[in-house]
């Protein structure tokens, strides 16, 4: 019978569509694995932002994985039972979201303040002399900010 | 799911199905500003939010759907103008931009509310959603206060423009507050403690930001209140909406895009 922990393994191997570096376990998205006696598996994904674009594109990524493996199927049902938030993206995680040059979302008690959007740290230069451009960036889960350092324009992974 | 009364159903879905349909509708109306709106970072934040309300209100469909309701596309694509419960306000054109800002901002204020209450809603499943999607309006809210009390207190025109934006948006804003008939059921199963409560909890929430931005607020005692749309009632603007929406689903219900 195959274990859960091969199943999550291999989850290591599915990448966000959108920052292919980073896998969906680290994205913190995966929120359930299961699988039953007749090696049928069961996972729960949790989109970062409800309107998603990618969330599709990962579930059939994670189905064709998986039925690499020696299972008799698999279901990916996309739910809100965990609701994801950032502080969910694992410590490797962050290291990946880094290596891709983009300012990480502060860590956080369950409550997101403006403050926490001003002042992030340059991934380019490091200096905190920056400033919030947008909340709103090229996908949903990113803000744009402004270094006043290096003169760069930056991405940020927000906090929610 | 735990089991509910046929009472319990019918309340929730005319619950759920006014949220999703606003959604929806404003999130065609947000994304008619991609690529019109007068700068970039404006044009992404209207394409971004569209997203997310288009994405809200597919979960509501999907929670629909799993309370016995078609599935989400053919109850956003396929239903008539009469059986849309969405208020007014989302569904006139963008306008110009105050409006649309304007809009957004009544409009926005209304829904993290909602959702916030929603977040300890009885009905679980419900919850769950309004607990996701009350993080992802914080973002809308910031959004749209920002923009009010910066055009409230810039230039002579900024300001009347803003100022002629809320009376017109504001007896349609109230229209988000229509009673409907399940409203005690729903509060007396803790399921939504009811639309008048939001507005009262509403008009607390606009008054703190529209006062920073030195704009008044018209007398709620006297202003119209466009209600109707939450029992099918529309405005001329929903039916060419719907038209365009549904266009290629109605020429190929099968079609991927």
């Amino acid at each position: 019978m195959i274990s859960e922990k091969e199943i999550w393994d291999a989850l290591y191997d599915v990448k966000d569509p959108e920052i292919p570096k980073i896998s969906v376990v680290d994205m913190g998205i995966i929120t359930g694995v299961k699988v039953s006696e007749k090696d049928f598996v069961n996972i729960s994904m949790t989109p970062t932002f409800a309107g998603c674009p990618a969330v599709n594109v990962m579930r059939s990524d994670i189905e064709k994985r998986i039925s690499l493996m020696p299972v008799s199927g698999v279901n990916v049902d996309v739910n809100y039972d965990v609701q994801w938030n950032s502080n969910m993206i694992t410590e490797k995680g962050r290291e990946l979201l880094k290596d891709s040059l983009f300012a990480l979302p502060p860590v956080h008690n369950g409550f997101v303040s403006i403050e926490m959007l001003t002042n992030i740290e340059c991934p380019l230069c490091h200096s905190k002399n920056t400033k919030l451009q947008t909340p709103f960036g090229p996908t949903q889960c990113r803000a744009i900010h402004y270094c006043n350092n290096c003169f760069q324009a930056f991405e940020q992974f927000k906090p929610v | 799911m735990k089991q509910l009364t046929e009472i319990q159903t019918k309340a929730l879905k005319d619950l759920i199905c006014r949220i999703a349909d606003d959604e929806l509708i404003l999130g065609h109306r947000n994304s008619e500003w991609t690529a019109l709106v007068p700068i970039l970072e404006e044009d992404i934040a209207f394409s971004s939010m569209a997203q997310d309300k288009i994405g809200h209100s597919l979960a509501l469909y999907q929670l629909l759907n799993k309370l016995g309701e078609p599935d989400p596309d053919a109850i956003a694509f396929t239903r008539k103008e009469k059986d849309f419960k969405c208020c007014h306000l989302v569904e006139y054109p963008i306008g110009d931009y105050d409006f649309s800002l304007m809009r957004h901002f009544l409009f926005d204020k209304s829904e993290a509310i909602r959702f916030d209450l929603l977040s300890r809603s009885s009905f679980e499943d419900l919850a769950n959603i309004a607990k996701k999607f009350r993080g992802e309006l914080k973002y809308h809210t910031m959004h749209a206060d920002t923009w009010l009390v910066q055009l409230g207190n810039a230039t002579e025109e900024s300001k009347a423009r803003m100022q002629s934006a809320l009376n017109q948006c504001f007896p349609l804003a109230l229209g988000i507050f229509e009673p409907g008939e399940y409203d005690e059921v729903l509060s007396s199963e803790n399921i939504f403690p009811g639309e008048k409560v939001l507005q009262g909890m509403w008009l607390d929430s606009i008054k703190i930001i529209l006062d920073s931005a030195n704009l008044s607020i018209p007398d709620i005692d006297t202003s119209d209140r466009s209600y109707g749309g939450r029992k099918g009632y529309h405005t001329e603007y929903l039916k060419p909406l719907l038209d365009e929406m549904t266009e290629v689903y109605s020429i190929d219900p099968n079609a991927e895009w």
